[in-house]
C-alpha cells in the first residue's frame, strides 16, 4: 500500500513535469489563423431569428446582405450591384451575377424574395428592417422589385442588415421560416449555415468553439478593398473579463472584441498587443416617467416632479458629465447633448449641445419648481449591459444628492432590469441605445413616439413621453424623402433638446484589443469584418 | 438493511420536492426571459403571444405541477437561450465537470494526505509551519482569486499552461474526455488545482489533527514498545486509523466540488455544467437553472444516502441500537 502510494505520487510528479515541460509556445499561431474571443456566444446560426450583436458578429462573416457597409458604415454594393427607388412605393434591385452559395446553389432573385419573406415572418426578430415591405416581385433572375406599403426612403439602410439565404437549401431542410426561439424549437438552421459570404462555417460547438474557414470562391475577393488574408477564424467565448485579458496576454487568443476598460492600460503597455479605439453607435441616457401623476419611487406625493421641465433641467444641469468622462469612463466616451452620434443619418452638430453643468443653477431651478428641499427618488440601472453602467448611475446619484435630490441607485443584472422597466415599473432609468439602421427614425420611433398599436412605435419609451408635435415629426420622417426629411429630423432634434424627454449622457467608445500582427478596421457598429483583416 | 434503505429513499423524496419548489419559486423572480428573447423590436401583441406560448400566464401552481410532472420523467423542456433540450445540454456538459471534479479530488487526496501526515509527525519543523501557513491561504483566499493568480503566473508570465478552455477533447461515445490529449491534460491542471485547493487544505488539517490524536493512543505506544520501526508505526498503524473520517469527509466534499465548480468553471471558461448554469442565469433561462439545481440536489441526496449506508456497514453500534429499540 505504502509503495503503491509512493509510486502514484512519483507518477503524478513526473506527469506534471512532463506536461509542463512539453511547454506552450505563446503566440505560435499558424499563419493567417485568427483566434477571436468575446464574452458571449451566439445562441443560433439562423440568419433571420435573433437580431443581436453576438449573433450578427459571426453570421455577417458567413452571409451577405444585398447592400454592404463600407468601413465608414456608408452603403456599398453587396449581392445587389445597383438599386433605385423607381417610384415612391417601389424599389428596384439589380443583383450580382455568378454568385454561388457555399453548397453550390446559384444565387438569384428567387432567393431574395424568399429571404425577405422569411424575415417578415412573425418568428423573425428582424421585423424592424422589413416592416414596410409589402412583397418582393421577381422581375427576372437578376432583378427584384420590392413593393413597400408606404414610401420608404431608407429601405437600403435597413436591407444592409438582412442576410440572403438559399431558397432551395432552406426548403430542403424544412427551414422555410426562421427558428422560433420563443416556441423553443430547434431548426436545421440553428446549427447549420449556407451563405454566400467570405467565410463558411467549418464547425461549431455552442458555448465552446465556432470555426469559420475562408471561402476562396467568394465574389467579393475580386472587389477592390477586400484584401483580407485570414484563412481561418476560431471564435471562443470567454465570459470572465480577467481570463479574456489573460488569454490575450499569454498569446492564446489573437483578438478580443470587448476588453474591460480597467485593463486597457495594461494591454497598451503589454508587448505584442495593441488596442484599437473608436466610437460606437450607442448612446447612453436617462429617461423618466413623464406620464403618471404621482411617481412610483419617489417621496413626493400627489404630483410628478418630472413633468415640470424646470426639474428636468435641474437634474440635467446637476450632472458633471466631464467628471464621468474623465474618471468612470477613463476618457472612453463621447459626451453628447443629443439622441445619437454623428454616424447616424440626420445628426446635426448644432443640436448636439448640452445644458451646461451648473449645480447652483440646478438648485435654483428646483426651488423655483417648488422643491427647495429637493426630494428622494430611485434610479433604476442595469449593471452588466453597458460599459460601467452601474458606476455611471452611482456618480449621477451623488451629483443629484448634492442639489438635494436624494437618489438611491437600484442596480440589477440586465434580465431583471429589463423585465422591470418594460412593465413601465420605474420612475427614472438609465438606457443605452444602438442604431443598426444608422438612421434617425429608428431612435425617434422606438424611444420617443407615443406608444400605439403601430409596429415599433414607442416600444422602448418606458417613461411614456408623449408629445403630439414629436409624433407628427416622426410620422413625417417615415414617408418623406431627401432634404425635406433631413429638415424634419433636424426639427425633431431641436424639439428633443428643448423638451428634455431624456437627459443625454454620452456615446460609448469601444476598444478592441488584439495582437500587434493583426490589422483590422475598427467599426462603429462593433462588428469585426474579417474580410478586411490582415495577419502578418 | 432493506427497510433502512427504503426509509432513507422515502426521506429523500420530500427533500427533492422541497428543492423543486424552492428553485422553481426563486426562478419566478430572477428575471423575465420574455424581454431577452424578444430583442430590441417587438409589438405588445408579440409579447403577449410569447408569454402565452411559454405558459407564463398560467397560475403559479399550475406551472409548478407541470414542471414537477415533467421533471420526474427527466424532461426539463428546451432551453430558452439555446433552443435545445435541457437534458441534452446537461449530458453534454457533465463529462467536463466530472473530469474536473475527479482531478480536483485526486489532487486534494494525493497531496493533502501526505502533507497532513508530515505536519502531524514533525510538528515543529519549518516545513510543517510552511504547510500550515500555506493551508491558511488555501482556506481563506476565494476561489476566483486563486484561479486568476494561477493564470497570471502560469499562463501570462511563464506561458506554460493554457488560461482557459478544455483543450482538445476526444469523444468516447457520448462522453467527451480531455484525458487523452496533451492539450486536454494541460488544460486540466490549473482548474483542478484551483478547485481542489480548499479540499486539499481541509484534508491536510484533518489528517494532521487525527494523526496527533492517534499518536497519543495506547496502541501506538504498544506498537513502539514492540520495537516496530517508525515507518510501520506511522503508516501501518496510525495513518490507517485516521483515514476513516478523512474518507467520509472527502466523499461528502465530492458533492461540494461538483456543485461549487461554478466559480472555477467561470474563471477558466471550462465548458461544464457550472458554466452552463452561470450563462443561463444571465439569460434568465429558467429550464436550465431549474434542472441544474435539481441535479445538484440529487447528487447531494445520493451521496448522503451512500454515506449513511457506509456508516451502517462500518459501525456495528448503529445496527445494535436499532435492534434494541425495536425490541424494547
Amino acid at each position: 500500500m505504502r509503495d503503491r502510494a509512493r509510486g502514484l505520487a512519483l507518477a503524478f510528479a513526473l506527469g506534471m513535469a512532463w506536461v509542463a515541460g512539453a511547454g506552450m509556445a505563446p503566440g505560435a499561431a499558424q499563419a493567417r489563423s485568427v483566434r477571436w474571443a468575446a464574452s458571449g456566444d451566439p445562441n443560433t446560426m439562423d440568419p433571420h431569428s435573433q437580431n443581436v450583436g453576438t449573433v450578427t458578429m459571426v453570421l455577417q462573416q458567413i452571409y451577405d446582405p444585398l447592400i454592404k457597409r463600407e468601413r465608414d458604415l456608408s452603403l456599398a454594393p453587396g449581392l445587389a450591384t445597383a438599386w433605385v427607388q423607381a417610384e415612391p412605393g417601389r424599389w428596384r434591385f439589380t443583383l450580382r451575377d455568378g454568385v454561388k452559395f457555399h453548397e453550390g446553389e446559384a444565387f438569384g432573385a428567387e432567393d431574395v424574395a424568399f429571404s425577405l419573406q422569411r424575415a417578415l415572418q412573425p418568428t423573425s426578430n428582424f421585423g424592424i428592417y422589413v416592416d414596410t415591405i409589402e412583397r418582393a416581385v421577381v422581375v427576372d433572375p437578376l432583378t427584384v422589385d420590392i413593393l413597400t406599403k408606404t414610401p420608404d426612403p431608407i429601405l437600403p439602410n435597413k436591407l444592409a442588415s438582412v442576410f440572403m439565404m438559399s431558397k432551395a437549401w432552406a426548403e430542403r431542410n424544412n427551414a422555410a421560416r426562421p427558428q422560433n426561439t420563443r416556441a423553443r424549437e430547434e431548426l436545421f438552421t440553428t446549427r447549420n449555415t449556407n451563405g454566400t459570404g467570405a467565410y463558411r462555417l467549418a464547425s461549431r460547438e455552442p458555448d465552446v468553439r465556432t470555426v469559420l474557414a475562408r471561402n476562396d470562391a467568394w465574389w467579393g475577393w475580386a472587389v477592390e478593398g477586400n484584401a483580407g488574408n485570414v484563412t481561418e477564424i476560431v471564435y471562443r467565448p470567454i465570459a470572465s473579463d480577467a481570463t479574456r485579458v489573460a488569454a490575450l496576454l499569454s498569446g492564446e487568443v489573437d483578438f478580443v472584441l470587448d476588453p474591460p476598460l480597467q485593463d486597457l492600460g495594461r494591454l497598451r503597455a503589454a508587448p505584442g498587443v495593441k488596442v484599437l479605439e473608436g466610437p460606437e453607435v450607442r448612446s447612453i441616457f436617462l429617461a423618466m416617467d413623464l406620464s403618471r401623476d404621482e411617481l412610483l419611487y419617489a417621496d413626493v406625493k400627489g404630483t410628478n416632479p418630472f413633468k415640470d421641465i424646470r426639474v428636468r433641467r435641474a437634474l440635467y444641469q446637476a450632472i458633471d458629465i466631464q467628471a464621468i468622462h474623465r474618471t468612470t469612463m477613463r476618457g472612453q466616451s463621447v459626451v453628447t447633448g443629443t439622441l445619437f452620434p454623428e454616424q447616424v443619418n440626420g445628426y446635426a452638430k448644432e443640436e448636439d449641445v448640452r445644458l451646461p453643468f451648473d449645480a447652483a443653477r440646478a438648485r435654483a431651478l428646483l426651488a423655483e419648481a417648488g422643491y427647495p428641499q429637493g426630494f428622494a427618488v430611485t434610479l433604476d440601472c442595469p449593471n452588466n449591459r453597458y460599459i460601467n453602467d452601474e458606476q455611471i448611475c452611482q456618480n449621477i446619484a451623488a451629483m443629484w444628492s448634492r442639489i438635494g435630490v436624494r437618489t438611491a441607485v437600484k442596480s440589477q443584472p440586465l434580465a431583471p432590469f429589463f423585465a422591470q422597466v418594460q412593465r413601465d415599473d420605474t420612475s427614472i432609468y438609465l438606457l443605452g441605445w444602438g442604431v443598426p439602421t444608422l438612421d434617425a427614425l429608428y431612435s425617434f420611433q422606438s424611444l420617443l413616439a407615443t406608444r400605439a398599436g403601430a409596429q415599433g412605435d414607442g416600444i422602448w419609451n418606458y417613461g411614456r413621453y408623449s408629445n403630439p408635435a414629436m409624433d407628427a415629426l416622426i410620422q413625417r420622417m417615415k414617408v418623406e424623402t431627401g432634404e425635406t426629411r433631413q429638415a424634419t429630423i433636424r426639427e425633431a432634434l431641436r424639439l428633443y433638446r428643448e423638451d428634455i424627454p431624456h437627459i443625454p449622457l454620452h456615446h460609448q467608445m469601444i476598444p478592441w484589443a488584439m495582437r500587434s500582427n493583426i490589422t483590422i478596421p475598427h467599426m462603429a457598429n462593433n462588428q469585426p469584418y474579417f474580410r478586411w483583416a490582415v495577419v502578418n | 438493511m432493506f427497510a433502512f434503505i427504503i426509509s432513507r429513499i422515502l426521506q429523500a423524496i420530500p427533500v427533492m420536492a422541497a428543492v423543486a419548489l424552492i428553485s422553481f419559486a426563486m426562478f419566478a423572480y430572477v428575471g423575465d426571459p420574455v424581454s431577452i428573447m424578444l430583442g430590441q423590436d417587438f409589438t405588445e401583441a408579440q409579447r403577449q403571444a410569447l408569454v402565452a406560448s411559454l405558459g407564463l400566464d398560467q397560475p403559479f401552481f399550475v406551472q409548478f405541477a407541470k414542471f414537477v410532472a415533467n421533471a420526474a420523467q427527466g424532461e426539463f423542456g428546451l432551453s430558452y437561450r439555446l433552443s435545445r433540450p435541457v437534458a441534452e445540454l446537461i449530458a453534454e456538459r457533465a463529462p467536463a465537470t466530472l473530469e474536473l471534479a475527479f482531478c480536483a479530488a485526486v489532487i486534494a487526496m494525493c497531496v493533502g494526505v501526505p502533507m497532513g501526515v508530515y505536519t502531524g509527525l514533525y510538528r515543529n519543523s519549518w516545513l510543517s509551519r510552511f504547510f500550515l501557513t500555506f493551508s491558511l491561504v488555501g482556506v481563506s483566499l476565494p476561489t476566483f482569486l486563486i484561479g486568476i493568480l494561477l493564470i497570471l503566473v502560469f499562463s501570462v508570465w511563464l506561458g506554460w499552461l493554457p488560461s482557459f478552455g478544455r483543450g482538445d477533447v476526444v469523444q468516447l461515445g457520448w462522453w467527451s474526455t480531455g484525458f487523452l490529449t496533451v492539450s486536454g491534460l494541460k488544460a486540466l491542471i490549473l482548474p483542478s488545482i484551483t478547485l481542489g485547493l480548499f479540499q486539499l487544505t481541509l484534508i491536510m488539517r484533518l489528517v494532521r489533527a487525527e494523526m496527533l490524536e492517534v499518536l497519543r493512543t495506547d496502541y501506538i505506544k504498544f506498537a513502539r514498545a514492540r520495537g516496530l520501526p517508525n515507518r510501520a508505526v506511522h503508516f501501518g498503524h496510525a495513518l490507517k486509523n485516521t483515514l476513516v473520517p478523512v474518507i467520509t469527509i472527502a466523499g461528502l466534499q465530492l458533492g461540494g466540488i461538483i456543485a461549487f465548480a461554478i466559480v472555477t468553471e467561470t474563471v477558466f471558461q471550462w465548458p461544464g455544467m457550472g458554466l452552463l448554469f452561470i450563462q443561463s442565469v444571465g439569460a434568465a433561462d429558467i429550464p436550465v437553472m431549474a434542472a441544474y439545481l435539481m441535479l445538484i440536489a440529487l447528487v447531494f441526496v445520493v451521496i448522503n444516502l451512500v454515506v449513511d449506508l457506509l456508516y451502517y456497514l462500518v459501525d456495528p453500534r448503529l445496527r445494535v441500537d436499532r435492534a434494541a429499540a425495536k425490541g424494547a
